[in-house]
Order: C-alpha cells, then sequence, then structure tokens
C-alpha cells in the first residue's frame, strides 16, 4: 500500500479530488437543467488521476489533456471561476468563450487548450517536451489520453519518437475499460492497451490502480524523475472508471451493473481515499467537512461569477485568428 | 547579389534564419543525412553540418538544430505545433506535399485553431515545406492542393516562384508567428536533381537580409489585353504563352499572386481595372481550386470591370496519372493558356 504523505500534502490532494467531483456534479446539474449550453464530459470517478498525476508538478510543466479535461484543469490550477465561465461561453471564460467545455485551457498555469480529437494532443506533447530539450530547461509534459487513443496512429507515432529522442514527457492512459461507449476489449487484444505496448517503443510502461490517489502519485514521481533528469518518457496506464456517460444523455447502458457497482461504490476514489484519511487518523471528521464546505462556497461562488459574467462582444469572435 | 536557384535561395534563408535566431530548427523525413540528398530535394543539405544534428546516437542524445525523424507525418507536424506553443520555430520538410494529407489533424484541427480555442494565449509559428507539382511521378508525388489550406482560417499559404521571392518569403514564414504552408514546385527549384520539364528559374538575390510580404502580388510582365493571374509553375507557362502571343498582338498581363492565404485581390483589381479580361491558371484542380475563389469574388464585388466572362484554366480534375503523355494532357500546358487567351482578348 503506497505511504501516506505528510497531512498537508494529503489534505490538499483531498481537497483537489473533491473540488473536481462538485465541479463536475454542479456543471452535470446546471447542464441538465438547461441553463449551462453546450455539451459534458465528465471526469467524475476520475479524480485520483487528475490530482495524482498533477498534485506535484511545477507550474512550468504542461498538461495536455482531452476532450474531459475539467479534473486535469484544475488540479493544474485553472481558477473554478474561469473554468465555469468558459462552461456557459463569457469573456471571463478561461478562452474568453472561445474554447467550451472540451478545449479549456490556461496557459499562464502550463495548461494549453484541451485537446477534442482523440490522441491529437500526444505529438503535441512530444513537440513541447522536445522544445523544453532544445531550451536546455527540466520542465516536462504530460499528455493524459483514453484508452481509446492508444489504437491511434498519433500513440505510435509521438512515443516512438519520444522514446528515440528520450524527451522529457509522460504520457498518462486514463483507461476507463471504454472508448466512448465500446469496451475497449472489444477493439484491442491487450489487457494493458496503453502500458502494454511500451516494450514496442522501449520505454518503461508502468500499470497503476487509477483510482488510489497515492499509488498514482508514486508512480508518476518515478516517471517525472525519468523525464526530468534526460531517461526519457513512460507510459503510465491508470485503472479508472467514468461515473458518468462519455458525454450527454448516455445511460450506460452497455456497462454491466455489477461492474458498475464495483467501481462506483467499492472503489470510489473519493469516499475511499476519505476513508483511509480518518482510519489513519490524518484528518479528523471535522477537518474533512470544513475542506468540504470551503470548497462548496467556492463553487457556488464560480456559478454566480459565470452566470454575471457578460457575454463576448460579437466581434470578437472575429478576433484571435492570427497572431500578429 | 548572386545568382541563385530557388532551392539554394531557400537554404540560404533557412541558414540565415538558424544563425539569427537560435529557436529556429529543421525537422523531416531524411533531413540532411550525411551521404543523402538533403530532404528529398537538396534544400537541407549542409544545414545538419553547420547546425549539428540532433539525434541519438548509441543512447546518448547529441545536440543540434537538424532533426532527421521517423517516417511519421503525424508526429512531425504535431511536434512541430507542441514545440511552436512553447518557444521554438519549427521548419518541417514534408519531401512531398502529397504528404499533407497524412497529418490534415495536425494542421487543421490543431495548428490553425489551437490560438483561437485558446482566445488568444497562444501562437503557433512553424512552417511546412511542401514540394508541389506534377512531375512524372504519378498520383501520389505529384499534386497542387494549395486550395486546400487556403480554405482554413489560421493557416497561411504561399508559393514563392522566383529565387528572391524564395528568400524573402521564406524568412517571412519563418518570422511570422502564425503556421505557414509553403508550396514549392519541384520543377521550379533548379537543384541538382534532374526533373524533366524542369524550368530553370535561377535569379539575383540579395547576400543581406530582407523579407517579402504576405499579401502581396507581383506582377511579372505588363500588358494591356488580359490579365493573368497564375502561381507557380503556371506564371512561368503564362509567361511563356505571352511571350508569344505579343508577337499576335495580345498583350497580357502576368500576376503572380505569391501568397494565397493572404490573398491581393487589389493588385489583380487594378489589372483587370485596366484590360476588362481576367484568366486565372493552376496546376490545382478546376473543381474548387484558388482560381474559383479569385472568380466569385469578381462576380460578387467587380462584375461591372468585366468585359468578358472569367476564363479559369486548371488541372483536369482526375488524379494525376504517370504516363507523361497522360500527365501533360490533364495539367495546363503553354497552348492551353495561349489558346484561351487568344479566346478572351477577342471576346
Amino acid at each position: 500500500m503506497p505511504v501516506m504523505p505528510n497531512k498537508e500534502k494529503a489534505i490538499g490532494m483531498y481537497r483537489k479530488m473533491y473540488e473536481i467531483r462538485q465541479y463536475e456534479e454542479t456543471v452535470k446539474y446546471l447542464f441538465f437543467e438547461g441553463i449551462m449550453p453546450g455539451t459534458i464530459h465528465q471526469s467524475a470517478g476520475e479524480e485520483a488521476s487528475a490530482v495524482g498525476i498533477i498534485y506535484d508538478l511545477r507550474r512550468e510543466d504542461v498538461v495536455y489533456s482531452t476532450h474531459r479535461p475539467a479534473g486535469h484543469d484544475l488540479a493544474k490550477g485553472i481558477s473554478l471561476r474561469s473554468m465555469m465561465a468558459e462552461m456557459f461561453g463569457r469573456v471571463d471564460g478561461c478562452c474568453k468563450g472561445k474554447g467550451g467545455a472540451m478545449h479549456t485551457g490556461d496557459m499562464s498555469v502550463g495548461v494549453p487548450p484541451a485537446n477534442a480529437i482523440v490522441g491529437g494532443n500526444i505529438p503535441i506533447a512530444a513537440g513541447t517536451a522536445l522544445a523544453f530539450k532544445m531550451q536546455k530547461k527540466d520542465n516536462i509534459a504530460v499528455s493524459f489520453m483514453g484508452d481509446g487513443a492508444t489504437n491511434e496512429g498519433s500513440f505510435h507515432e509521438a512515443i516512438n519518437f519520444a522514446a528515440t529522442w528520450k524527451l522529457p514527457v509522460v504520457f498518462v492512459c486514463e483507461n476507463n475499460l471504454y472508448s466512448a461507449t465500446t469496451s475497449i476489449h472489444l477493439t484491442t487484444l491487450l489487457e494493458d492497451p496503453a502500458a502494454g505496448r511500451a516494450s514496442a517503443y522501449g520505454c518503461p510502461g508502468v500499470v497503476v490502480d487509477g483510482n488510489d490517489v497515492l499509488a498514482v502519485n508514486e508512480a508518476m514521481a518515478v516517471a517525472v524523475e525519468r523525464a526530468r533528469s534526460g531517461e526519457g518518457p513512460t507510459i503510465l496506464e491508470l485503472k479508472t472508471y467514468r461515473k458518468y456517460g462519455h458525454s450527454r444523455n448516455d445511460a450506460c447502458g452497455y456497462r454491466p451493473k455489477e461492474e458498475e457497482k464495483e467501481w462506483l461504490e467499492d472503489r470510489d476514489p473519493i469516499k475511499t481515499f476519505r476513508a483511509r484519511l480518518l482510519e489513519e487518523g490524518v484528518a479528523t471528521e471535522e477537518e474533512l467537512e470544513k475542506v468540504e464546505e470551503e470548497v462548496d462556497a467556492a463553487i457556488d461562488d464560480s456559478v454566480e461569477f459565470a452566470k454575471n459574467s457578460p457575454v463576448p462582444s460579437l466581434e470578437s469572435a472575429l478576433e484571435d485568428i492570427y497572431a500578429d | 547579389m548572386a545568382v541563385m536557384s530557388i532551392a539554394d535561395a531557400l537554404k540560404a534563408a533557412i541558414a540565415e534564419e538558424m544563425r539569427r535566431d537560435p529557436s529556429v530548427y529543421v525537422l523531416g523525413e531524411d533531413e540532411d543525412i550525411p551521404g543523402g540528398m538533403g530532404g528529398a530535394f537538396t534544400v537541407t543539405k549542409g544545414i545538419g553540418d553547420e547546425f549539428g544534428r540532433l539525434e541519438n546516437i548509441g543512447g546518448e542524445i547529441k545536440d543540434g538544430r537538424c532533426i532527421n525523424t521517423p517516417i511519421s507525418e503525424i508526429m512531425i507536424s504535431g511536434v512541430c505545433v507542441g514545440s511552436a506553443m512553447y518557444g521554438m520555430r519549427p521548419v518541417a520538410d514534408l519531401q512531398y506535399c502529397d504528404f499533407l494529407f497524412c497529418m490534415m489533424d495536425q494542421l487543421v484541427n490543431q495548428a490553425a485553431k489551437m490560438r483561437y480555442m485558446s482566445g488568444g494565449q497562444l501562437s503557433v509559428p512553424m512552417v511546412m515545406r511542401c514540394p508541389s507539382g506534377a512531375t512524372n511521378r504519378g498520383a501520389q508525388h505529384a499534386q497542387s492542393p494549395e486550395t486546400f489550406f487556403a480554405h482554413v482560417p489560421g493557416l497561411k499559404v504561399i508559393c514563392p516562384s522566383t529565387a528572391y521571392d524564395a528568400k524573402g518569403m521564406m524568412k517571412q514564414a519563418i518570422r511570422d508567428n502564425n503556421p505557414v504552408i509553403v508550396f514549392e514546385h519541384k520543377l521550379l527549384y533548379g537543384s541538382k536533381r534532374k526533373e524533366v520539364g524542369a524550368i530553370n528559374s535561377a535569379g539575383e538575390v540579395p547576400d543581406g537580409d530582407y523579407t517579402v510580404p504576405f499579401g502581396k502580388a507581383a506582377i511579372r510582365r505588363e500588358g494591356t489585353d488580359v490579365t493573368i493571374v497564375a502561381n507557380l509553375l503556371m506564371n512561368y507557362k503564362a509567361q511563356e504563352a505571352a511571350a508569344e502571343l505579343e508577337k499576335e498582338g495580345i498583350s497580357c498581363e502576368i500576376i503572380d499572386p505569391r501568397s494565397l492565404l493572404p490573398f491581393d485581390y487589389e493588385t489583380v483589381v487594378e489589372s483587370v481595372r485596366k484590360t476588362g479580361k481576367l484568366m486565372i491558371v493552376h496546376e490545382d484542380n478546376y473543381n474548387c481550386g484558388w482560381g474559383a475563389q479569385v472568380a466569385s469574388y469578381f462576380a460578387e464585388n467587380e462584375i461591372f470591370l468585366l468585359d468578358a466572362p472569367i476564363v479559369r484554366i486548371a488541372a483536369k480534375d482526375t488524379p494525376v496519372p504517370f504516363s507523361p503523355d497522360l500527365e501533360n494532357y490533364v495539367i495546363p500546358s503553354k497552348e492551353d493558356i495561349m489558346e484561351a487567351a487568344r479566346k478572351l482578348a477577342r471576346a
């Protein structure tokens, strides 16, 4: 069992996981009530991955996310207010309302716009890692992907390059067992579609319990050390599970009920981490409730902020196409 | 001032920019491999010697700004995007522009849209060098697909056809803070690699630093009867046609748009104001080729300048066939241009 970190870090991780969950639950409510436009791809259930991977990264490190970006975004430090305003398509959104739910990003905290083309960010992350290497910086890039992305050509091309050139990048596959509505086992023979391919590129591939934030964090520490010291990339495959469907209106009719029960009730990453914090005496019930109340208030504030943020001027649609 | 081929002018531009700016680097398949060709058309030969080769030698990564990549077009284009967003200025050599289609996601969904999606937080300064044109190689090493990319907001598309422009526009492309797709015609390079039908495009190129801005067309020949807008190889064909038509008493004004996105409509409009006749020639296919956009612009905005219907000469709507006779049949020729110009002049 992974070692519990110090109290400050442990509670900090819990706070961030809880924030992601409550953010996603709030977005779900706002969307289904018709208050928020667009579409949603929720990361609820995968909080241990986002927080375990990102918690110890530096501000200058860069995280490339997917169509399911909110957990990664919040973990890397995009503010709740600018995330929520982006969801509403408002001018105070992190992308001024031009990105939306699948393209949230904030360069000031090392998050380029999230990528809604499956596998699209993998070679881009390799490129950023190449830039850091050529500039002799010890920053790293992280490329998140789902299990479905492992069957994209971009996965193969980018990881082969990153491994051969020993680029400072970590490839993180969040294997939630389904590529949209299709079981990964229907399209791929490998039990571990990401880590199981690592030997093809000559880099390490590590399978981790993606619902255990401390296990994820430990595996990431090894991968980060390897990347920063010039040894090259690692493929981390985190076994995890979506709490909700692929996107709106997906009731998950393709997932066995007993499978859902195992992952969502017995292995819920927030529930299990909370229980461990209490069991090991890292935090008291009161301390955790205080954290939760603070987060709830911050999320309520972000919703009010987003609703009150102005709609962008129509002329702004014609801006930001070209840089000067 | 020296007389240079387009291939050498491009190389001079890239080398000068790499000396000036340490963020500029080149990458591509067979990129200046010792004993190799320097890409497919000699442009990067010697770049690795001067700037070093970034490569893995027995587990050790050697420094350099010349990267000879695996045959991985998605990776090449994606690495351009990701490094450009973080301070580098990649110049990728595609060998053949047909390979652009292997990287469409990275160019169209990523490079072109990343700045916009971010609300202007970042820029993507990258250059894709794309050798184009039909050269007896068959359908997959033959296309002139400029229009595909001129359709995409966020990209810039240029097509230098002289050595002077090749150097000045390549420098501009490298300094530009946006993704620039550069079409270089294989029959215009003038490199040591022999090509049937090649045209000697060698011209005077200043030694020092200069740039040629995008969105400004060049008038290659002045005339009064017919305006012909043609890019790359077709501009040379149009000039050959114009020289012969002059003897028949037909005076053609030849415009080289040089960049397709942005496009300099103003220079074309001013010319048509004088001639009243407009012909557009490109090696890209007829259907929805960029000439259709130019014709549409005139139909919408300047139709009263026209004394006759616009004429478009383009490659026939077929894949490019191999057999030289067939290839010559589908690609516009000097004779095609002359015949159409005669009719247009009389109209």
